[in-house]
């Protein structure tokens, strides 16, 4: 096998620690940014959809001023977003530099992206639906929880998998603040020092990696549709909502 | 009992304001069946939505099931006096069912979790809630589809268990906003037979909603007939039917009955309704008490009276004949007038629509 990827990818087998490194700090990059993007974007998301014009809380205030948020940092291209973060990272974790110091820009650049899909995900979800759970007597956690996302899951998963694959794009510009990842190796180790291999074995990496979460994703989204996620069986009772 | 005073609803949109409700008042006996009917835009939706305080209205009172006296004002809700909080208002949802014309079931689960819905909120255990889903599909006759997903089912059967769902708390009152209109006719007939078993055997109290005469006619017990936000007319299913006041009623009722048809053909002057010097075409409509067609039959041989019926549409609601015929009648002038006379002493309204006498 090491005589295998010594011959077809020289470079990379010199370089292997490092590679493995740069995995490493992508992966963690992708899960730590991605788990606290999927929360907080959740909740804008579900935000926006009942703060709206007609939504089972409106409020013009609150929505205009999340809308008007999202709209702002989603404008910004995440490499400019990554340096202007800067003092604010390193306010709120202690540094800027490293993984621990993209994850907060990872996050700004994830939220509005996301929010803005889980709106539309919840969107879909039809008015008559709301509106036969509210003469059943549903507040508004009934609503979200046993209407907004119950309904929505296969496109909440949808939505999720295409925000989880621009993530790991996000993650490779990391680079630029130190936090390494598989976007630097390539670049400092590939592109700059003229090893192709490198570039190449990152480029499948990353294929692969965008190919087996689009898998899980349709998967999951289809198997969800007409179908319980966790397939709880005969009302689990009790909990009023 | 159900009582409704002075409801008002405006809606304000940005083309101008729509008054959906412009002060409507009616009172519902428990136990009965109580039609609404009226065109597209007349305030039927939001009248209903508005008595389980889907939409609260402006101005008005409201007294349904155990929350009596509920008064809006700048359409904020009171109860006892003090604003209705929302928990107040869940609350009181939770003791109205109400049915759609899209069904409006999750999609996501099955039938029995669509019917478990509201018993969530009843604090039943897993046991109880089980058992009265079962005894729930018993009664709207769909036992084997406990774990179907709502797309495998026909539009009858989504109505079934959305009839279901929205008795499984055991309310006592029912709001149906169009429950039949997305259905073919054999589906509306058997949802409207059930609603109206579940009226006899639960004694539940119906309130539906409809733009069909037909519907108001198979399962009413009272109807009103809506127009404009208001209620033009009110009153006994068998009443409206024979005798209609407003125009808009008789619009209604004309539409559902061949008999309509007359005034297009006296328009167009089809042979059907020429009259001859001497004779008359006369419209006659039964009203109670009428002992039925042989009326016209006896009327014709006692005063040697020739009767050539064009239309006819008679059946028969609550026991009593309901409809009329359309014909023309010759004989001698004298004999005429002592047959519409006998008709009228006999509950039969007549109508002379074309007259050849004074020709
Ligand atoms: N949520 C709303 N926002 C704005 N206008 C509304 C709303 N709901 C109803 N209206 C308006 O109020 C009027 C009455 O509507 P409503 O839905 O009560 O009529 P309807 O008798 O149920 O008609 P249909 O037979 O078409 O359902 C209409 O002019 C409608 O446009
Ligand atoms: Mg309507």
């Amino acid at each position: 096998m090491a005589e295998w990827i010594k011959s077809i990818a020289p470079y990379l087998y010199t370089y292997r620690a490092k590679f493995f490194a740069a995995c490493s700090a992508t992966f963690q990059m992708f899960y730590k940014a991605g788990l606290i993007a999927f929360v907080i974007g959740l909740c804008f998301g579900i935000l926006l959809v009942i703060t709206k014009k007609g939504g089972i809380r409106q409020n013009a205030v609150i929505y205009q001023v999340t809308n008007l948020v999202i709209n702002v940092f989603r404008s910004i291209p995440f490499i400019i977003l990554l340096i202007f973060l800067i003092p604010l990272t390193r306010a709120v974790v202690g540094t800027a530099i490293n993984v621990k110091g993209a994850i907060l820009p990872l996050v700004f650049g994830t939220v509005p992206f996301y929010s803005r899909q889980v709106e539309v995900a919840l969107s879909g979800v039809e008015e008559g639906k709301i509106e036969a759970a509210r003469s059943m007597g549903s507040g508004t956690l009934g609503l979200i929880f046993r209407v907004y996302l119950h309904e929505a899951l296969p496109d909440l998963i949808r939505v999720t998998t295409v925000t989880a694959i621009s993530l790991i794009g996000l993650t490779t510009m990391a680079g630029a603040v130190g936090a390494g990842g598989i976007g630097s190796f390539a670049i400092n180790y590939g592109q700059n020092q003229n090893h192709s291999d490198i570039v190449n074995v990152c480029v499948i990496v990353l294929l692969a990696v965008t190919f087996v979460l689009q898998s899980i994703g349709n998967s999951l989204s289809k198997r969800t549709t007409n179908r319980s996620l966790f397939q709880v069986r005969r009302g689990n009772g009790g909990t009023e909502i | 009992m159900i009582e409704v005073k002075n409801l008002r609803k405006t809606f304000h949109l940005k083309s101008g304001d729509v008054v959906a409700l412009d002060g409507v008042s009616f009172s519902i006996e428990d136990g009965t069946v109580y039609g609404v009917i009226g065109y597209s835009g007349a305030g039927k939706s939001s009248l209903v939505r508005c008595m389980n305080l889907l939409e609260i209205p402006d101005e008005g009172t409201i007294s349904i099931g155990d929350y009596q006296g509920i008064e809006a004002r700048n359409g904020v809700p009171y109860y006892q006096g003090k604003p209705m909080t929302a928990r107040q208002q869940n609350q009181m949802r939770r003791g109205i069912g109400m049915i759609f014309q899209h069904f409006n079931l999750l999609e996501r689960s099955t039938v029995y979790d669509n019917i478990a819905y509201p018993l969530k909120y009843t604090g039943r255990s897993k046991a109880e809630i089980s058992s009265r889903v079962c005894e729930l599909l018993e009664l709207v006759d769909l036992r084997d589809k406990i774990d179907a997903f709502p797309s495998q089912l026909s539009g009858g059967q989504k109505q079934r268990v959305a009839i279901a769902r929205a008795l499984a708390a055991s309310p006592k009152i029912l709001l149906s906003d169009e429950a039949t209109s997305a259905l073919d006719p054999d589906a509306t007939e058997s949802i409207l037979t059930l609603l109206k078993d579940l009226n006899r055997k639960l004694g539940i109290t119906i309130v539906i909603i409809t733009h069909e005469m037909a519907v108001i006619k198979t399962i009413a017990d009272r109807v009103a007939v809506m127009e404009d936000g208001k209620i033009v007319e009110e009153g006994t299913v068998y009443d409206i039917f024979s005798d209609p006041q407003a125009t808009i009623t008789r619009r209604f009722i004309a539409s559902a009955s061949p008999l309509g048809k007359i005034d297009k053909m006296i328009e167009r002057n089809s042979s059907l309704t020429q009259v001859k010097p001497g004779e008359v075409l006369v419209k006659t409509t039964f009203l109670k008490d009428c002992v039925g067609e042989h009326i016209l039959t006896t009327m014709a041989q006692r005063f040697h009276i020739d009767l050539n019926i064009i239309l006819a549409n008679v059946e028969y609601l609550h026991g009593n004949p309901l409809g009329g015929t359309i014909g023309i009648l010759s004989g001698p002038q004298e004999n005429l007038e002592a047959g519409i006379r006998f008709l009228e002493e006999n509950h039969v309204r007549t109508e002379v629509l074309k007259d050849g006498r004074v020709d």
